[in-house]
């Protein structure tokens, strides 16, 4: 598969995850999701201050292969984004859970972190689909 | 000696590409006695025509036959000189152009460029129709065109609503300056979107007053005005609205672009830059927008990248917008553009450069202004100061009447505007002789006493300074450097000689039909009777093309099955969306309304859901099985769940897999009993004609693409022409036109600029019909089935061949599985579509509708010994991909990931590779006699996608392309 998967993180099924700093969380796309795009191309980040909800579309991810649409794993409200992408959109490859970073939000609902799947879980998932 | 004085040349026997012998040889390699078995054996019986097909002549007629009785309609077609402009303006085609690329199959029989290595050529050409569009216009980024002014106003409110709207709802302001079908065209786009068009004057209405996501005026406007927008434009980005401006290209030479007034799209026709009026078409629209709209721009885009040697190399770029990937979620279903006619746009562009453009700018304002201070002497006096090319003059109305009587006359067409009010509007082909005879008109009885030399003293254009054109244009050597026929011929074939077309070989694209598009058919659409005509020109002017639209409606009905036909859908998406809102319609008048959901099989054309969608409709995907075919549990259970809903099922017959599915009449019958219609893609229409028929399979509407079954070739991505043929009960519902009366009786709106879309080049398929007769029609659906099938034989021990029917045979295309030689050779299939460039073929179409494999149609026209070649390489390549599995070649350098190879890597003093330069570029004996070389290696798709750049930009430039600054607003 696509090596380690961290285990600090927590895990959608459409492959994003998010990362818990404090009363932040930083959102990505996993290792898995970007070796399924290939090369990532272009990416459609949220405007800073944009409301998200848990499940909801908040971006667009290209490949010279597929568009796929981004889901955020938490309703919020984005605090930052990570503009680099925008030249180097590349990074998502080489960097998934790090400088690939997609944007910070701030959760409205803490609870709905109990809705996220944990590395064991999100391993699982992998292996059976 | 018995002499058969009766002979006469067939032309089937041309068009079908297998001989008698031929045609033996295969059926011996199928095993089967005769073609019929074969048919038998692959069309399922229930869904069989019960007699043969009928069409009104009964006997085919000959080349020159046929020829000489389009002749005679042609002269029922009356030449008049127009005036009334709208959009469609006469022009002078350069005949270097027209005979070198209108007239040429090397440049109208590609297919869309998606092989760019094979397409160097086409994509210079339409990177310069790019680079003209965003230098007249003044925006950042343009498309490769689009099928009419129309549609490209409707995908520009489309955009708006998208990037400014709330998804559906809200309001569009149209200026009343608008051409009428513009409005029309909107009209009918923003219904089912939930969107209000609300038309009105730009100066007064009140954008607060609603929730406006966009607002579209025209630059200059139907009635000749050159208003200056800037304030207006101004108080639609106040609203947060997106600013369009529909636009002439020929004004832009002397006007302020829109860029420079605020415009966020710019949209218009590329007709007048050389593509004759055809009455109606085709010609190629254009959209143009900033950078930050660049990702949600409907439409293919031309690119600058890099080959596998750096080299500048240019291909479609951002190819994932399109909906082929996007599906339910493309703002549009845009495939087919009008490439052919963008490259005579771009060509003329070229020819005259910016210069030549001016000048012929100023003659056509400049003849405009005399006719204005004619007019005014005459009496006639208005505000003639801000015009280009157009007046609106006003009289009483019997004198209206009396002035368009006169006009009609002596042979000219005025437009009536309304009965107080006409237009006239001149073009590249007015003379000042023209503008004597419309004054003379105006003078009526009375001699004009003045010459036109005493009227055009000290004449001046009236146009106010901050309207006219400080920006230069067309600055790239490209436009300014072959205005001598010699440079312009040799440029034109030049690019020519880079793209792989039907003249060198065949292009098996799965599902695309690249059939023969035969030179008699193409013969009469440069004739001026089908090219001059204006497409509003009074209809008792078009009294022949009256004839062709009745005959060819009858032939369609009769091959389809159905009642009535509607010429006006432009391409095979937009017959898709003109059927889906018939069934609306006709959903609607039973009080149906509500029915929303459309259901899609998985294995649909990406086009079908992003269709349903802009009809307003929700998609529910059905599932296939392994075999490919409709899962027929599946659609029972989401037709049931959604019963009260349901209003059409969208089905490609046969299958986009390939297959005759047995149960199609099930699958119909399952839909019509919940209340549903049955709306049949006629992608797959090669493999019916004459043996079964949309109607036969239980379908109600059906499209047709002209540009497959009907050899109107693909010009390389257009023209295409998507007739839709409708059940009786759907006939009133087809679409209408609000300048000319065609269409049902409760039609819905016009979902193209023109009554009869590109009716010019309808000439082409009555050819075809006309010269084939039923049988040929028939017989060659049969060859196209035994083509395809050959081919599924002689390859089936090189690769699986996925999908047959329930008796093992395929219709009248194959799918070749290649996706286990990833993991045996590390090969892909765009290996294997790169590595048939150097056996001198166009690759089969890769990776639809399954990933990883390759979709072969080889159609009736190509003979068997074609056919083998194409089978030959792929066999040959088996190999060469079996020297990789055995590790007697590099899984990372060998023939394949290196290909193609063009000749400057051939002949590269060095040579370092594991196999001979000799292996490299001619592998196959027919390529040591006939070798098409390449022009570039393996593009860099990524680079391309991430740093797009769409215009020419300077020569010393294009190895440093500037990033993109693309982030959706």
């Amino acid at each position: 598969m696509s090596g380690e998967i961290p285990q600090s993180l927590k895990y959608t099924k459409e492959h994003e995850w998010a990362r818990i700093e404090g009363n932040r969380v930083v959102v990505g796309v996993t290792a898995h999701a970007q070796e399924a795009l290939g090369d990532v191309v272009y990416v459609e980040l949220p405007k800073v201050g944009a409301t998200l909800t848990a499940g909801g579309q908040f971006g667009v991810i290209e490949s010279t292969k597929a568009v796929s649409d981004l889901f955020s794993p938490l309703s919020g409200k984005v605090v930052k984004v990570n503009d680099a992408l925008t030249g180097n959109p590349q990074t998502i490859n080489s960097d998934p859970y790090g400088a690939g970073w997609i944007c910070e939000l701030e959760p409205s609902d803490s609870k709905e972190l109990a809705g996220l799947m944990d590395a064991a879980a999100y391993g699982k998932l992998l292996q059976n689909s | 000696m018995s002499l058969n004085w009766k002979y006469q040349e067939s032309f089937a026997d041309r068009h079908i590409g297998p001989d008698e012998k031929e045609l033996q040889g295969m059926l011996k390699a199928l095993g089967v006695g005769s073609l019929d078995e074969l048919i038998d054996q692959t069309v399922p019986a229930a869904i069989r025509s019960k007699e043969p097909l009928k069409l009104a002549a009964s006997q085919p007629q000959s080349e020159h036959d046929a020829l000489a009785y389009l002749e005679t309609l042609a002269s029922k077609n009356q030449l008049f000189r127009s005036f009334i402009g709208m959009g469609y303006y006469d022009t002078q085609v350069p005949n270097v152009i027209l005979r070198n690329i209108l007239q040429n199959p090397g440049w109208y029989t590609q297919y869309t460029p998606y092989q760019a290595e094979i397409a160097q050529g086409r994509l210079e050409a339409l990177l310069n129709y790019q680079t003209m569009v965003i230098e007249l216009t003044g925006m950042e980024v343009a498309n490769a065109s689009l099928l009419d002014e129309g549609t490209s106003a409707a995908e520009a409110m489309a955009l708006a609503l998208h990037s400014k709207g709330e998804g559906s709802g809200g309001a569009f302001f149209v200026s009343e300056g608008c051409h009428p079908q513009t409005i029309d065209v909107l009209r009918t786009r923003a219904q089912p979107l939930g969107v209000e068009v609300v038309v009105g004057d730009h100066r007064t209405v009140d954008l607060g007053a609603k929730k406006f996501f966009g607002a579209l005026v025209q630059y200059p406007a139907t009635d000749g005005v050159v208003h200056d927008y800037r304030a207006f434009g101004e108080k639609v980005h106040a609203a947060n609205g997106l600013f369009v401006v529909a636009t002439d290209l020929l004004a832009l030479t002397l006007l302020t672009p829109p860029g420079e007034l605020g415009a966020d799209v710019a949209v218009g026709s590329a007709q007048r830059f050389g593509v004759p009026m055809g009455y109606g078409g085709p010609h190629a629209a254009f959209f143009a927008t900033k950078n930050a709209y660049t990702r949600v721009m409907p439409g293919r885009i031309i690119g600058v990248s890099e080959d596998a040697q750096g080299r500048r190399a240019l291909r479609m770029a951002l190819q994932t917008r399109e909906q082929h990937i996007r599906r339910e979620k493309a703002t549009s279903n845009i495939c087919t553009a009008q490439v052919l006619l963008a490259i005579m746009a771009s060509m003329y562009a070229v020819y005259h450069g910016p210069r030549g453009l001016k000048a012929i700018a100023e003659r056509v304002h400049g003849l405009t202004v005399l006719l204005a201070r004619g007019l005014t002497k005459l009496g006639y006096g208005a505000n003639y100061d801000n015009v280009f090319d157009t007046l609106r003059v006003e009289a009483a109305p019997p004198h209206i009447r009396t002035i368009l009587a006169a006009a009609e006359a002596k042979g000219m067409n005025f437009r009536r505007i309304d009965e107080r009010a006409i237009g006239l509007s001149l073009d590249e082909a007015t003379r000042p002789s023209d503008v004597e005879a419309i004054l003379a008109v105006f003078a009526g009885a009375k001699p004009l006493g003045f010459t036109l030399d005493e009227l055009g003293k000290d004449l001046k254009s009236t146009l106010p300074e901050g309207l006219r054109r400080s920006t230069p244009f067309l600055t790239h050597p490209v436009f300014n450097s072959y205005h001598s026929e010699t440079e312009m011929l040799r440029y034109i074939r030049r690019l020519e000689s880079r793209d792989l077309s039907l003249t060198h070989s065949m292009i098996p694209l799965g599902s695309c039909t690249m059939k023969l598009n035969a030179t008699a058919e193409m013969i009469p659409v440069t004739w001026p009777q089908f090219g001059k005509l204006h497409p509003f020109a009074p209809s008792s002017q078009a009294a022949g093309y009256k004839v062709l639209f009745e005959q060819l409606e009858q032939m369609l009905a009769n091959i389809t099955g159905f009642a009535g036909v509607s010429l006006q859908p432009n391409a095979g998406s937009q017959g898709e969306y003109a059927g889906l809102l018939v069934i609306r319609a006709y959903q609607q008048s039973r009080g149906q309304g509500h029915r929303d959901v459309c259901l899609i099989p998985s294995s649909a054309h990406g086009t079908n859901p992003a269709t349903a969608v802009m009809a307003g409709y929700r998609v529910v995907v059905v599932k296939c099985d392994e075999s490919g075919n409709i899962d027929v549990a599946d659609l029972r259970a989401r037709a049931e769940e959604h019963k009260d809903k349901l209003a059409a099922l969208m089905v490609t017959y046969p299958s986009t897999h390939g297959v005759f599915e047995e149960e199609i009449k099930e699958i119909c019958s399952i839909v019509h009993e919940r209340g549903g219609q049955v709306y049949m893609d006629g992608a797959n229409l090669n493999a019916q004609v004459g043996l079964t028929s949309p109607s036969a399979i239980g379908a109600d509407v059906c499209h047709i693409n002209l540009h497959k079954t009907f050899c109107i070739p693909h010009g390389g991505g257009g023209p295409g022409m998507g007739p839709i043929c409708v059940a009786s009960h759907l006939v009133k519902f087809l679409p209408g036109h609000p300048v000319i009366s065609t269409g049902g009786s409760e039609g819905i709106g016009a979902v193209s600029a023109a009554p009869w879309g590109s009716a010019s080049i309808l000439v082409i398929s009555w050819m075809y019909i006309a010269m084939m007769g039923a049988e040929g029609l028939t017989k060659a659906t049969k060859l196209a089935i035994l083509n395809a099938n050959y081919i599924a034989e002689r390859l089936q021990e090189h690769y699986p061949v996925l999908y047959r029917g329930k008796r093992g045979r395929v219709a009248h295309e194959c799918i070749v599985d290649l996706r286990h030689l990833k993991k045996t050779a590390g090969v892909e299939v765009e290996d294997v579509a790169k590595r048939l460039m150097d056996y001198g073929f166009h690759a089969p179409t890769v990776s639809f509708p399954v990933a990883g494999t390759l979709m072969i149609e080889p159609t009736e026209s190509e003979s068997k010994a074609e056919v083998d070649r194409l089978c030959d390489a792929l066999i040959a390549i088996r190999e060469e991909i079996r020297e990789i599995e055995d590790g007697r070649a590099p899984k990372d350098n060998n023939v394949l990931k290196n290909a193609p190879h063009t000749a400057r890597v051939i002949t590269a003093p060095e040579w370092n590779r594991p196999y001979s330069r000799e292996k490299a570029a001619y592998p196959a004996p027919w390529v040591q006699d006939h070798k098409f070389w390449p022009t570039v290696g393996r593009l860099n798709n990524v680079l391309g996608d991430r740093k797009l750049v769409c215009s020419c930009p300077p020569i010393e430039d294009y190895m440093t392309p500037e990033p993109s600054k693309s982030a959706v607003a």
